[in-house]
């Protein structure tokens, strides 16, 4: 049996992904986070006195504090296998790849294991992240200096 | 590359020791030993791993009622790197040890290697099988275990089991190895990880095709082909690859997967069970006992493996994959 | 108007997620990837103007999702390379503070000594 032949089988007998379900899912349980974060700016703007230039990052970090308790708690991955990208994308998302990196590899120290590895999922994030802000403005600078656009 | 054995070693005990989750299993019954913590209460997931077989060993010697003085050969193999598990327990059993690697394969590349040693007459007994630890595996080949990934329904979960047997030499009253083919690697250019079924599919029914073949045996010559980790998918997509080159529907109902089963319909576990202990652990409880009690009279288990690396799936290699069989009879 | 506050939040947020839900499925991704794409897709909204309307509009539909990441980052550098230039950009991006990977740092080390994988299916 040639490749080409045996791709086409194993794609027939293969169940297909079941795209409608899976962006669904993603929608519901990633817009629920996400109005569960909205709600922790309100009580922060309300009961601290936090702005809403200054509430993301209280709002952030008590997210990921939620996330490490699903996460240690093994709920996380059940989460995640029923909503996919609805609870990767939001920031809880992002710690739980922090957190789970890092219990994992709590067997290896905490230099060699947690030091070495807690970025291993979360740091292309971060690398991305930092990469694309820093020639992006870049971009704007010479954009700026040329007199194209303003600050 | 088919064998016959001239001299039919057997399989003079078997043990098969599980993981909490494997309670589960639809097999669970006929495992000799299930512990509550995965690690065996021991510090990390690699040392309950070599605990686990370690277990496995002290019930085969246990119930063939010799030490491990009397055992001339520890052939065993795991997929944590290196194989330090089955290297570690090595240590402990201080029997002479093979580590082998053929992934998922190792429960029967072990028995067959076993086998030759017996018939050359250089070994009495030998202690072969194979294990694996979900923590463990998964971690290496995939994510961290809490990693809230998606995994699609072609995905396996990875069995933490280990399964051994002592081969000797022939004794009419125990299940006897006739006839093994070692596989050739093969390959059709898949690269998902989550799919290993279909990546596996091809080798077994190369390697099923070839021992039929070369064995002048038809399905209806077995009372069972069991291939060792396909899943749900692969093993439906290994029917149809037979069905296509003529096997009847009656036949193909012969065709069945250890890693298909072992969780029964629970979908939790998504296509079913894999890893090197998945197939030992029903190769070695089940169908040994299945073939002594005499349902079985003569099956043929086809263990797949997938020779991966997540070094290698991450520089975008596709998945070689092989499998190798055993013919048992019981007279 | 509260309820619409929470309304365009759920619904900002869940189409982003959904947006990351279709990459990885028809792109074949990885989360990894997916993430990847759109950290850099929310700093160049960022770059653009676009996404601190998107934030005054959902709020935390905007804000929770990866994307703000790229987002802060993007204006900690634009902050930075308006006061002083050249040399902002670079120092931009080292003085740029994350309360998001500080919180992961943190919390990620405090539970490796609490918890233990366990490895339960789902």
């Amino acid at each position: 049996m040639q490749q080409e032949q045996y791709k086409n089988l194993e794609q027939q007998v293969t169940p297909p992904t079941p795209y409608l379900k899976n962006a669904l899912k993603a929608f519901f349980v990633g817009g629920i986070i996400c109005t569960i974060g909205h709600a922790i700016t309100y009580f922060y703007i309300i009961f601290f006195d936090f702005t809403e230039n200054t509430v993301g990052n209280p709002t952030v970090s008590t997210m990921i504090f939620l996330s490490m308790l699903l996460t240690g708690f093994g709920l996380y991955t059940k989460l995640g296998q029923f909503a996919g990208a609805g609870s990767a994308v939001p920031v809880t998302g992002f710690g739980n790849a922090v957190i789970s990196a890092a219990i994992e590899h709590r067997t290896e120290g905490i230099v060699l294991g947690v030091g070495g590895n807690i970025f291993k999922l979360a740091g292309s994030v971060i690398l991305f992240g930092v990469a694309s802000a820093f020639f992006i403005s870049l971009i704007k600078l010479i954009l700026v200096t040329i007199g194209v656009v303003q600050w | 590359m088919v064998i016959v054995f001239q001299s039919k070693p057997s399989i003079l005990a078997n043990a098969v020791v599980a993981g909490p989750l494997e309670k589960k299993s639809v097999f669970y019954s006929y495992f000799d030993s299930v512990v509550e913590d995965e690690r065996w209460n021991q510090k990390t997931n690699e040392q309950g791993h070599s605990k686990m077989i370690i277990e496995a060993c002290e019930i085969i010697t246990k119930k063939a009622n010799i030490n491990n003085l009397d055992v001339d050969y520890f052939l065993s193999g795991d997929l944590v790197n290196q194989m330090t598990p089955s290297n570690f327990a090595a240590r402990e059993l201080a029997i002479s040890f093979i580590g082998l690697f053929s992934a998922c394969a190792t429960s029967v590349s072990s028995v067959i290697i076993s086998s030759l040693l017996t018939e050359l007459g250089a070994s009495q007994y030998a202690i072969a099988g194979a294990a694996s630890q979900h923590n463990a595996i998964e971690r290496q080949f995939r994510y961290p275990i809490e990693y809230g990934g998606k995994k699609p329904a072609t995905a396996q979960w990875t069995a933490t089991a280990a399964g051994y047997v002592l081969v000797g030499k022939h004794n009419p009253e125990y299940p006897s190895v006739v006839a093994a083919t070692v596989g050739k690697v093969v390959d059709y250019g898949d690269t998902n990880p989550f799919h290993m079924g279909g990546a596996m599919a091809p080798a077994a029914f190369d390697t099923i095709k070839a021992h039929l073949k070369k064995r002048n045996q038809k399905f209806q010559d077995y009372d069972l082909i069991m291939t060792g980790d396909l899943g749900k998918v692969g093993l439906k997509i290994l029917q149809t690859m037979f069905a296509q080159s003529g096997i009847k529907p009656e036949e193909l109902q012969l065709l069945r997967d250890a890693g298909a089963e072992f969780y029964g319909e629970d979908e939790a576990f998504l296509a079913g069970a894999s890893g090197a202990g998945c197939s030992a652990a029903v190769y070695f409880s089940y169908i040994i006992q299945q073939l002594k009690t005499g349902r079985f009279k003569r099956v043929l288990l086809c263990a797949t493996g997938a020779l991966l690396s997540p070094l290698s799936f991450q520089q975008g290699e596709s998945i070689p994959c092989t499998a190798h069989a055993i013919e048992l009879t019981m007279e | 108007m509260i309820f619409i506050d929470f309304l365009l939040a759920f619904v900002i947020g869940g189409i982003i997620c959904l947006i990351g839900q279709l990459i990885m499925d028809y792109g074949k991704l990885t989360p990894g990837h997916t993430l990847s794409i759109l950290v850099v897709a929310g700093a160049v909204l960022s770059g653009l103007g676009l996404y601190q309307p998107l934030i005054d509009l959902a709020g935390g539909g905007a804000t929770i999702p990866i994307t703000s990441f790229g987002h802060s980052l993007t204006q900690g550098a634009f902050a930075e390379a308006e006061k002083h230039g050249w040399v902002g950009v670079l120092t931009g991006m080292f003085e740029v503070t994350s309360s998001g990977i500080s919180a992961a740092i943190v919390f990620g080390f405090i539970a490796a000594f609490i918890f233990k994988p366990k490895g339960k299916p789902n």
